[in-house]
């Protein structure tokens, strides 16, 4: 196979370079091409929506489509709890996975590489595996339609850990630390006023990505929350969707609130974004 | 603020109380309620009939869901839809980032980005917007296949041969983006100078790309085509949103995962809701084995 290979003229000829430029430049217009038309569907009425050809340009319905929506649902309220749990979720995310990343960076201590690996392992875990089990013990605990359901149990990812892990090992000084230690600081005083500081850069990256990650969460409140006015937003658009009567250009409007943050932080930090959801893959 | 020195940590102790969050977490929220399931695949329980009410049943559920048509269907679904949504993922991102690497300078943060901000974003979100662009009669979809090629309107959502593609569609869309960053990553670990050197000895771009690239490529590939077959069998919120957390006409849409959400709280059979996630698990399992072994040098070849 290689010998023959080497001996064969070039497969066919290699598209033109203007082609293939076309090419890449439409594909990425076409990853691009729902955002825009979801923004521009959230300032249409559902029949403009719908009519032929679709509507390409905003409209003047963004707050009929908004009237419409704050009747249906508590869709402020649902706002609220989105950002209330992302922030939660993010901030203990931050803490524990910080502590627990210092700790597989910068101590020897019995069974850490096994307990490492355990950690890494858990990662690999699907998501469906947790579909029921969760259920049953939000239930047990008394914590269904609570939203501490939702930012308690992954506060301290294995993914995190992994991150923190890898950044502490990359940028902290361990003379720095023994330093501190001969010094006479506490174990607690090293972590908070010298690694804490140091993994400013870092805990960025993974406070993005925890806040993106809570901000999308669908199954989790599918499973654990039972009142509407305790709806994170994706789970309140998703009640807005029936098979009779949905109101799309209201349904676009939330959509679109929902996806604005997204697009707003993506903007600002694309490539730290990047850098750090592939980060596990690409080391 | 200083703490008596024996209420402090020793360096002894203190990665263990670092570790504690964690560990406790997965206890809690993770290992216990995993167990659990176990126990419960083999126990015959309705939730509303509260825990008393469990009654052990040895391999009854695995047999059930074994004889269940509709489980086998999922399967068939999830299998198909992770093919056709990951495979391509594959063949375009690979041309595309190589492309990237070796064409573009200041424009490649744009095409980047571009290419991965649908991995970011709300899938709820994004699927209800997919599923009104899928609308037979005023859909943007068949809009542009009708205006273009003059196709006629294709019932996306409500047939069962076209609801697997448009959800293959919305799933590749969302995740080519990924594979390309993984990729332009390995590209940039492939010396220079093999490329130089090959350039001087007179191969072809093409023989560059087959003999220099591909290679080069293959450990990132066994990662990229591991996540994207544990990914692909996992689908669920695509699926759901786009065929209105029904599986859609004949249940075409309704991947494995959908399955046993809704076993569980549609049907409130926890059972067999259980041993049906151990078997999609197993699957799991098996796939990424097996997915490592094609990707194993084989022996004098390496």
């Amino acid at each position: 196979m290689t010998a023959t290979s080497t001996t064969l003229p070039t497969l066919g000829r290699p598209l033109a370079p203007w082609a293939a430029y076309a090419l890449v430049g439409a594909g990425a217009l076409l990853m691009l091409a729902p955002f825009w038309l979801m923004f521009v569907f959230a300032t249409q009425s559902r029949t403009e929506i719908f009519s032929l050809p679709p509507p390409l340009w905003f409209g003047n319905d963004l707050l009929a489509n908004l009237a419409i929506l704050t009747e249906r649902i508590p869709f402020w309220r649902n706002l609220g709890w989105s950002l209330y749990v992302a922030l939660m979720s993010t901030a203990l995310t931050l803490l524990f996975c910080s502590m627990g990343g210092y700790a597989f960076a910068c101590f020897e201590f019995r069974f850490k590489q096994p307990l490492f690996a355990f950690v890494l392992a858990t990662m690999l875990l699907p998501s469906f595996m947790n579909m029921i089990p969760t259920f049953m013990i939000m239930d047990a605990l008394g914590w269904i339609d609570q939203p501490r359901a939702l930012y308690i149990p992954g506060a301290a990812s294995a993914f995190g850990i992994f991150l923190m892990r890898q950044f502490v090992l990359s940028t902290v000084p361990r003379e720095l630390i023994e330093a501190a230690r001969m010094d006479g600081c506490s174990e607690l005083g090293i972590y908070w006023r010298i690694v804490l500081p140091l993994l400013k850069p870092a805990l960025g990256t993974l406070g993005l990505i925890t806040f993106i990650a809570s901000w999308n969460n669908f199954i989790g409140p599918l499973i654990v929350m039972r009142s509407p006015e305790n709806y994170t937003l994706p789970l309140a658009l998703r009640s807005l969707q029936s098979p009779v009567d949905t109101e799309w250009g209201a349904l676009m409007t939330g959509s679109a609130i929902a996806t604005l943050p997204l697009l707003v932080l993506f903007a600002l930090s694309s490539r730290q974004l990047i850098a750090g959801l592939t980060a596990g893959a690409v080391k | 603020m200083k703490l008596p020195a024996r209420l402090r940590l020793s360096p002894a102790l203190a990665p263990y109380a670092l570790l504690l969050p964690f560990f406790v977490l997965f206890a809690v929220f993770g290992l216990f309620p995993l167990l659990f399931s176990l126990w419960l695949a083999f126990q015959a329980w309705e939730p509303t009939d509260g825990l008393a009410a469990m009654r052990w049943v040895g391999l009854e559920n695995f047999a059930f869901a074994l004889q269940d048509e509709w489980f086998w269907k999922s399967l068939k679904n999830t299998a198909w839809l992770a093919v056709a949504s990951g495979v391509p993922q594959h063949l375009v991102a690979i041309p595309l980032a190589v492309f990237i690497h070796t064409r573009l300078q200041r424009l490649r943060d744009v095409a980047v980005g571009a290419y991965f901000l649908p991995y970011i974003t709300s899938t709820v979100a994004i699927s209800i917007l997919f599923a009104s662009l899928f609308s037979t009669d005023f859909g943007a979809i068949n809009a542009v296949l009708g205006g273009l090629f003059g196709i006629d309107a294709i019932d996306w959502l409500g047939r069962p041969e076209h609801i697997k593609p448009a959800i293959a569609a919305v799933v590749f869309w969302r995740y080519v983006g990924f594979n390309v960053v993984l990729y332009l990553a390995a590209l940039q670990t492939i010396p220079k100078d093999l490329y130089e050197a090959a350039t001087m000895d007179g191969a072809s771009r093409w023989q560059q790309f087959v003999h220099i690239t591909l290679p080069g490529l293959k450990p990132v590939m066994f990662f990229g085509v591991t996540l994207s077959v544990i990914g692909g069998l996992q689908l669920f919120e695509e699926p759901f949103i786009l065929t209105g957390g029904r599986g859609g006409s004949d249940q075409a849409g309704m991947t494995t995962a959908m399955y046993l959400y809704r076993m569980a709280f549609d049907f409130n059979d926890f059972g067999a809701a259980s041993a049906m996630s151990w078997l999609l698990f197993a699957l799991v399992v098996g796939l990424t084995w097996a997915t490592h072994r094609a990707f194993r040098p084989k022996a004098g070849q390496a």
